[in-house]
């Protein structure tokens, strides 16, 4: 019983993590709450839909289609929303996410796009479960989204920690100024951190599709706030700490279904942010910033 | 005090003159009741963002959970009323004053905090604050609560017309001006001796009990409560209307929040396209106007007053050239 709850939790937790890179490289590099993230997640899982049902293609190149796709969107939303607006106090970059959260969600409703209603997802793979002990199972569909979301975080860890794009990002999220005169294209940088952050959620999508088989213009909305949370709790800003947080949600999340209480769980997971927020306010993995005069 | 009391009493008696009007209206049919509806709840969300406005425009918070405390005040007042069968006084009363001190207890750990951090924590409480009234059967749950209409226009009208002059009077008071150092800047604040935490929380617990008023009115008004109408984009919503009209403006707010609530009903034969029209003006106002509609002025008859003697300054100006 537990083992097959952790199991589910890390699921669960897997997707928090992608969303919450996504939201946490943006934060990092332009310290912005990025609300419209969760809806490129929701855009990406609709664009996987898509890939399969009108173009028969296979898992892996519908995935491919989505990341890419959600990668676009992420950088026409940073050109054409954000970029305007970023020496604007932060309050309107906030609202900003915001009107194009609600936009993307609402243009999405509309008919001529995705349609309101709840789509089926189709199945591409065929689910088969696999018993671990007389309790527990885990399904393919499992595996694969464990399988994918590790291999992303690989490929991201190898982006920003190996390659000259990775060190440029890291510099701007350092100090954008400082960057700027080292010869760093500061635009260019944030776009790619965008493109990145997307491509991630939308690849959330296409596996949420995938193993919880139903999608509609809305599903961005809570996963979307959870995983912010999630960023929020390892330590916004902090890579490693996106993912633990995302985890650790998924786990807390699940556990509180199973154990404690099936409609109570929310205040179980936001209740423990405010205390981790509390007792740390900068988060599991943050590192403590001086304000200075 | 003498000038005080007689500037009160042509408010007073304004504000009278413009309620009679409309309620002639609202009583002779010229404004239809659909409509005199969307005016109350313009009420309603005037007070909901005067409020807020205290907190986000004028101590510079950012908070996320406005419509959690606008949710306790609709249940509290909506229990007052319902189930102890008191009168609708006595029950906003109540919906303020429990929504005033959860906001209290909640504010007095949470703006320790500051910035994105603060804004993640309230939202987060705003979320639990739905979540536990969803789980309490007492209330009636996901299921949602009846209460009876006792909203009437001049409920809506006087409430809606004391909050604004009660904050109004904060603003221009000491502690209004502690409070606005403090988004100036807080450590020069308190650096003059100012004690910033003391002013955030009081900032917070009178929105919070505004907000509780606000949901109060709300219940009586609407005569069925779901926990669900007062979630995240309900909060987003009274947030959008303070940054419109200009966070440091209450007459701004006044404005952003009639035009935002009236916007939807207008749209409505777009209805199709209504709530794509919405985000898109809203994305087009903070791009090309991010101080909002009126940034940190007010309008007042001194204002109209020069205003209009810099009109006449400028015509005169172009007569003598010409």
């Amino acid at each position: 019983m537990l083992l097959q709850q952790v199991i589910n939790g890390l699921a669960q937790g897997s997707v928090y993590a992608l969303i919450a890179i996504g939201y946490t490289m943006v934060y990092g590099i332009i310290g912005l709450i990025n609300f419209a993230h969760g809806d490129v997640y929701m855009v990406g899982a609709f664009l996987g839909f898509y890939a399969v049902n009108i173009l028969h293609l296979p898992f892996f190149p519908a995935l491919f289609i989505a990341m890419v796709g959600s990668a676009l969107l992420g950088v026409i939303i940073e050109k054409i929303a954000y970029k305007p607006l970023r020496n604007a106090p932060k309050i309107n970059l906030l609202v900003m996410a915001i009107g194009v959260s609600i936009l993307l969600e609402n243009g999405a409703r509309d008919n001529h796009i995705f349609g309101p209603d709840f789509k089926a997802y189709p199945a591409i793979i065929k689910e088969i479960r696999y018993a671990i002990t007389s309790k527990a199972s885990i399904t393919n569909l499992q595996i694969i989204l464990f399988v994918v979301s590790i291999i992303l975080v690989l490929i991201l860890q190898y982006i920003v920690f190996w390659t000259k794009t990775g060190k440029a990002m890291r510099a701007t999220s350092y100090d954008k100024d400082a960057a700027l005169l080292m010869g760093i294209n500061i635009n260019n940088i944030i776009s790619v951190t965008f493109a990145i952050g997307s491509a991630l959620a939308g690849a959330a999508g296409v596996l949420v599709g995938l193993v919880y088989t139903t999608i509609n213009p809305y599903m961005g909305i809570m996963p979307g706030l959870k995983a912010f949370v999630a960023a929020v709790l390892g330590g916004i800003g902090v890579l490693p700490g996106a993912m633990i947080g995302g985890l650790l949600l998924g786990l807390v999340e699940t556990l509180t279904k199973a154990y404690i209480s099936t409609s109570l769980y929310d205040t179980v997971v936001f209740g423990l942010l405010i205390l981790v927020l509390l007792v740390k306010p900068t988060g599991l993995l943050g590192k403590k910033t001086n304000v200075k005069v | 005090m003498k000038k005080f009391y007689v500037k009160l009493l042509i408010g007073i008696l304004i504000f009278t003159l413009i309620f009679l009007v409309l309620n002639y209206f609202m009583d002779t049919d010229v404004i239809n009741p659909y409509k005199a509806r969307i005016i109350m709840l313009i009420g309603i969300n005037i007070i909901l963002g005067v409020s807020l406005n205290l907190v986000l425009g004028f101590t510079g918070q950012l908070t996320l959970g406005h419509a959690g405390f606008m949710a306790i005040g609709a249940y509290a007042a909506a229990v007052v009323s319902v189930k102890l069968q008191a009168p609708f006084l006595v029950a906003l009363i109540a919906g303020g004053v429990a929504s005033g001190f959860i906001g209290m207890l909640i504010g007095l750990p949470v703006l320790k905090l500051k910035g994105d951090y603060l804004a993640i924590t309230t939202l987060a409480f705003g979320q639990i604050i739905l979540n536990v009234i969803n789980n309490i059967e007492f209330i009636g749950g996901p299921r949602g609560f009846s209460v009876p209409p006792k909203t009437t226009f001049i409920w809506v009208f006087v409430f809606t017309i004391l909050s604004y002059f009660i904050i109004n009077s904060i603003i221009k008071s000491s502690h209004g001006r502690a409070m606005v150092s403090i988004r100036e800047d807080e450590i020069a604040a308190e650096a003059m001796g100012i004690n910033a935490f003391k002013y955030k929380v009081m900032a917070f617990t009178i929105a919070s009990f505004f907000a509780g008023i606000a949901g109060g009115l709300f219940a009586h008004f609407q005569g069925y409560i779901t926990p669900n109408i007062f979630d995240f984009m309900k909060s987003v919503d009274i947030v959008t209307s303070v940054v419109l009209g200009g966070m440091g403006s209450l007459s701004g707010t006044v404005i952003a929040t009639t035009v935002i609530t009236y916007l939807p009903e207008g749209l409505r034969s777009l209805s199709e396209y209504r709530m794509i029209i919405y985000p898109i003006l809203l994305i087009i106002m903070m791009r090309f106007r991010p101080k909002g509609l009126m940034g940190t002025n007010e309008i007042s008859f001194k204002g109209i007053q020069k205003f209009y003697k810099k009109l006449k300054g400028k015509g005169g100006k172009n007569n003598a050239a010409a």
